[in-house]
């Protein structure tokens, strides 16, 4: 049993990190941004990353993304190096700032990874239709980003980020600049994509509430150095609501993440 | 939306005329007044030497009158120089050589030639600079110290060097003019080629995008605005440039030769219609510079 249970894991393993280490030197001395960070996401999983500042979560992101080289340890995503998958396009990354070019409009903004991938026009046309339907864009295409809503424009650099059809999507804080309703309503659009896509995806937070509503699972992380403190699976039925965050099983996953981020304190002090 | 807005600038700009044609009219008559005032004790030693001479005697309205219309003052009082000007631009031929337009065109041209030699190499130099560390070690400092020499010591010797090559005419001046653009244009280039901050770069970076592909699709627009500052003082550094170029060679054409020739024979009146010829030409060129940023930018979708 226990056997077949590995054997599914690993057919369906996307990223793979063994002992990640990661040394920033800096004018201050070395930092210990990652120390010996193992994990392993499958398909289809919803995994956040949830800690304090500086306890390596977005660094972790930009190391599956092939952003940042680590300095120890292994790292594998879809089986290749991050750099690999990086050059294979094999992921969509979604920044706090939805980092809109302001001189395109919004169509001309999703189509920008298609023109650098090489995608055909029509093709082109036709990926920024669909995309922008599954953000419930439809309609904005001629708008520019200065007439759109904050919450619009994130979603827009998330529609940007799923045109050339990456099965893994990397959103490192994309609500965090946003208003708790624009936030709460994102989240559940969030959710409605992930179903509909299969998508792989790797969520960094610094909310509570984020993580538990959105993952399947949830890695907790503490600082100096940067590493992780927990892995809690999700028992939360595919199918959220809005109204699950007032339910008991809710309000425990909550408790124990808030738990593992207390204990990661302690061993600071 | 855009409807809205347009509307809604029209009668904002409308509102913020009605609203500042008074302090700006205000402004302008005060610097007429002081001038006109200026003139008087400027002028009046003149008309002393002219009284004690002849012993005659003068009343206050008759000196300042006198200070006021002097056929070679010290300071020409504003209306001797829009009459000046008046006589220069519009009533005499454009082929003549008292025309201010045929001198205003000489110096035009060169300007525009410079402009546009100085422009291109400020961008060219800009584009080395931000994508070779090497460049931008070797080439920024020279640029510096190129601009810390003053251009009235370089620019004879730029004009004697290309006269003992046979190049003479409108180049050297236009050499002279595009060594005082292309700074200001390297400047704001580079600043604007390098604008994009590391969340935008990193975008680039998750779509393996190529250089060329970040340069044209990221850095090449997101400097525009730059450029388009740099490019207001560019010009204004350009018309400068080819007057001064116009200076040594005792040039005989040019708005520098008519600040020359005025100089030489104390025509002061038409000094000063050259310098506001001069000053008018360069208001011109940048509100087209300006015209032209206003519509590609709009274009581009920048909100201004």
């Amino acid at each position: 049993m226990n056997g077949l249970v590995f054997l599914r894991v690993v057919s369906n393993l996307v990223i793979s990190a063994q002992n990640l280490d990661l040394t920033f030197q800096t004018n201050d001395g070395p930092v210990h941004a990652l120390k010996d960070v193992s994990l392993k996401i499958g398909k289809g999983e919803f995994v956040s990353f949830i800690g304090p500042s500086g306890c390596g979560k977005t660094t972790f992101l930009r190391c599956i993304a092939g952003l940042e080289q680590p300095t120890g340890g292994q790292i594998s995503v879809n089986g290749m190096t991050p750099e690999e998958a990086r050059k294979a396009r094999a992921y969509g990354y979604v920044f706090q700032a939805a980092g809109l070019y302001p001189w395109r409009t919004i169509g001309g903004n999703i189509k920008l990874p298609l023109e650098i991938m090489g995608f055909s026009k029509a093709e082109q046309a036709a990926r920024v239709a669909r995309v922008m339907e599954l953000v419930d864009l439809s309609g904005f295409e001629k708008k520019f980003p200065w007439q759109l809503s904050g919450g619009m424009q994130q979603r827009a650099s998330i529609a940007r980020a799923l045109a050339f059809d990456a099965d893994i999507l990397l959103m490192d804080e994309p609500f965090g600049a946003l208003d708790e309703i624009v936030r709460d309503h994102l989240n559940e659009q969030l959710l409605a994509l992930w179903a509909r896509t299969g998508k792989t995806i790797g969520f960094v937070t610094h909310s509570i509430p984020e993580a538990v509503y959105l993952s399947t699972k949830i890695v907790v992380m503490s600082p100096r150095p940067g590493r992780i403190t927990d892995v809690i699976e999700s028992t939360l039925p595919k199918e959220r609501p809005l109204d699950i965050r007032e339910s008991k099983e809710f309000i425990e996953i909550a408790h124990r993440v808030r738990d593992g981020l207390r204990a990661g304190h302690q061993d600071d002090v | 939306m855009p409807i809205v807005c347009a509307t809604g600038c029209g009668r904002g700009i409308k509102t913020m005329f009605k609203r500042s044609a008074l302090p700006v009219l205000t402004v302008l008559g005060v610097i007429i007044a002081l001038w006109y005032a200026a003139c008087v004790p400027m002028n009046s030693a003149w008309t002393a030497q002219q009284l004690a001479r002849s012993g005659a005697t003068m009343t206050v309205t008759e000196t300042v009158g006198a200070a006021w219309s002097q056929d070679r003052p010290r300071l020409p009082a504003p209306h001797q120089v829009a009459v000046e000007l008046w006589d220069t631009v519009v009533m005499k031929k454009i082929t003549s050589k008292r025309s201010l337009v045929y001198h205003g065109w000489i110096t035009l041209s060169a300007t525009l030639l410079g402009f546009a030699i100085g422009t291109s190499l400020g961008i060219l130099l800009a584009v080395g600079i931000v994508h070779s560390r090497a460049m931008d070690m070797s080439v920024m400092p020279w640029a510096i110290v190129s601009q810390t020499i003053p251009i009235i010591a370089i620019a004879p010797m730029i004009i004697v060097v290309l006269y003992s090559i046979g190049v003479q005419g409108m180049i050297p001046k236009a050499i002279i003019s595009a060594y005082l653009s292309f700074f200001p244009v390297v400047v704001g280039m580079a600043k604007g080629l390098r604008s994009p901050d590391a969340m935008q770069l990193d975008l680039l970076r998750t779509y393996y995008a190529s250089d060329a592909q970040g340069f044209w699709k990221l850095r090449l627009p997101a400097s525009m605005p730059y450029l388009f500052a740099s490019l207001k003082i560019a010009v204004a550094a350009s018309l400068v440039g080819a007057i001064v170029g116009e200076l040594p060679t005792g040039a005989v054409r040019g708005l520098g030769a008519r600040l020359l020739a005025g100089s030489y024979y104390g025509q002061t009146v038409q000094i000063w219609s050259a310098l506001f010829a001069a000053a008018i030409l360069a208001a011109c060129l940048v509100a087209i510079i300006g015209l032209i940023e206003k519509v590609a930018l709009r274009r581009m979708g920048m909100r201004q």
